[in-house]
């Protein structure tokens, strides 16, 4: 087993970057298309998100010497399975609006593949520290994503932007198109978006490596 | 009548990929050309019809007899994870030639959350175990029917000149959003006929 030895700032920064989930390993795809209507829906599928990655992530590295190596996968599986009932039913209690809206997608978190990809390639074979900034990083940074996709639909869908109780108020003379809320909206929201990060951030990452 | 209309519904209706956000990362990921698509369909079809059986009896019979709901996620992506696998023993065992033709694409089901999801579909509407039966295959024929399409569009970019920053995802993308575009003209299709 190597154990690498980056430090801790780095494995949080790199979230946001080189791995970012959405736009350079483009995993996850289902929920940053599925709960992108709105800037708050993105934020709280975000957060869901953050914690069950660190969940596994610490708990992967943890038990990473413990683990037979033949069956690590339905480990893996459990391991993120906990954090997602935990997530489920904490929603449910507190957030029971925001629990309604993004439906399925809550309990389908097990399956999001960033998950499984980092406690394979990351939590797996790095010490906890590391897997726990690395936890914390990837889900900041899909929270990021999330919340820039959700703006961008929001604001074109609806003319507006409503977080909290504060809201960016209509542009006049602006017409919103009901369809940015649609599937086909989500589609192609993110398929300029990546296209942008390919050639300025992407782009960049790739010549500094 | 309800069976017309879930059959119906589940393949162009509510299409999984193009209405409901489902199995995104393998409808792109392994649509580079029309065999591996079919390989795929072919899998995900025998997958999600008897993974809805299977986790629609588990419903009645377990987690609902004693009041077990709240571990459903948990539940059934064990049972998921463990019917793929007893599939891809038994396959290889007595059926080699089909193992031969979906082998490989069995392990990735797994992760496919067009599974796990169309199961939390039935329990979320109330469907039996034959209503989750139709269902699930209903639902893997219109995720079939979006992925060799898309297989069929994507083998026509190689003779193309993309620019660099669309080639992959984002082009992916781009098209799909304009095919569900499409889809979306079946949105009426139950006012009309129901």
């Amino acid at each position: 087993m190597k154990e690498s030895k980056s430090s801790l700032g780095f494995d949080f920064i790199k979230g946001f970057i080189q791995e970012n989930p959405t736009f350079a390993l483009a995993i996850g795809m289902c929920p940053t298309l599925a709960v992108t209507t709105s800037v708050v829906n993105g934020f709280w599928m975000g957060i869901a998100v953050l914690f069950v990655l660190t969940f596994a992530n610490v708990f992967v590295s943890l038990l990473r010497n413990f683990i037979p190596d033949e069956i690590r996968i339905p480990i893996f599986v459990i391991l993120i399975a906990t954090p997602v009932v935990i997530v489920e039913l904490v929603m449910k209690a507190y957030l029971p609006a925001i629990y309604e809206v993004l439906g399925i997608f809550v309990p389908l978190i097990v399956v999001n593949c960033i998950i499984i990809a980092r406690a394979e390639a990351f939590a797996y074979r790095n010490p906890v520290m590391n897997s726990l900034m690395d936890g914390l990083g990837i889900g900041a940074a899909f929270t990021v994503n999330l919340m820039i996709v959700g703006g961008i639909r929001e604001f074109l869908g609806t003319g507006q932007i409503v977080f909290g109780s504060a809201a960016f108020p209509s542009v006049p003379f602006f017409e919103p198109a009901a369809v940015m809320l649609t599937p086909p909206g989500g589609f192609i929201t993110l398929g300029i978006l990546m296209a942008l990060f390919n050639v300025t951030i992407g782009a960049k990452g790739k010549t500094n490596d | 009548m309800s069976i017309i209309a879930i059959i119906i519904g589940g393949v162009l209706v509510n299409n999984f990929i193009f209405m409901q956000y489902l199995g995104i990362c393998p409808f792109i990921g392994v649509s580079q050309n029309l065999e591996t698509a079919m390989g795929m369909s072919g899998a995900v079809v025998f997958v999600m019809t008897i993974a809805s059986a299977v986790t629609a009896a588990f419903e009645q019979f377990v987690l609902a007899r004693f009041g077990l709901e709240y571990l459903r996620t948990i539940a059934y992506i064990l049972v998921i994870a463990a019917f793929v696998q007893l599939v891809e023993i038994f396959m290889k065992k007595t059926l080699p030639g089909l193992y031969k033709a979906l082998g490989i694409y069995l392990p990735l089901i797994t992760t496919n959350c067009a599974v796990l999801g169309v199961t939390m579909l039935n329990v979320r509407q109330g469907y039996g175990i034959l209503m989750s039966t139709i269902n699930g295959f209903a639902g893997a024929l219109g995720w079939s029917l979006a992925i060799i399409i898309f297989a069929g569009i994507r083998e026509r970019w190689q003779l193309m000149d993309i620019p660099p920053a669309l080639e992959g995802f984002p082009l992916a993308l781009i098209s799909t959003g304009l095919m569900s575009l499409a889809f979306l003209g079946f949105v009426g299709l139950f006012k009309g006929l129901f």
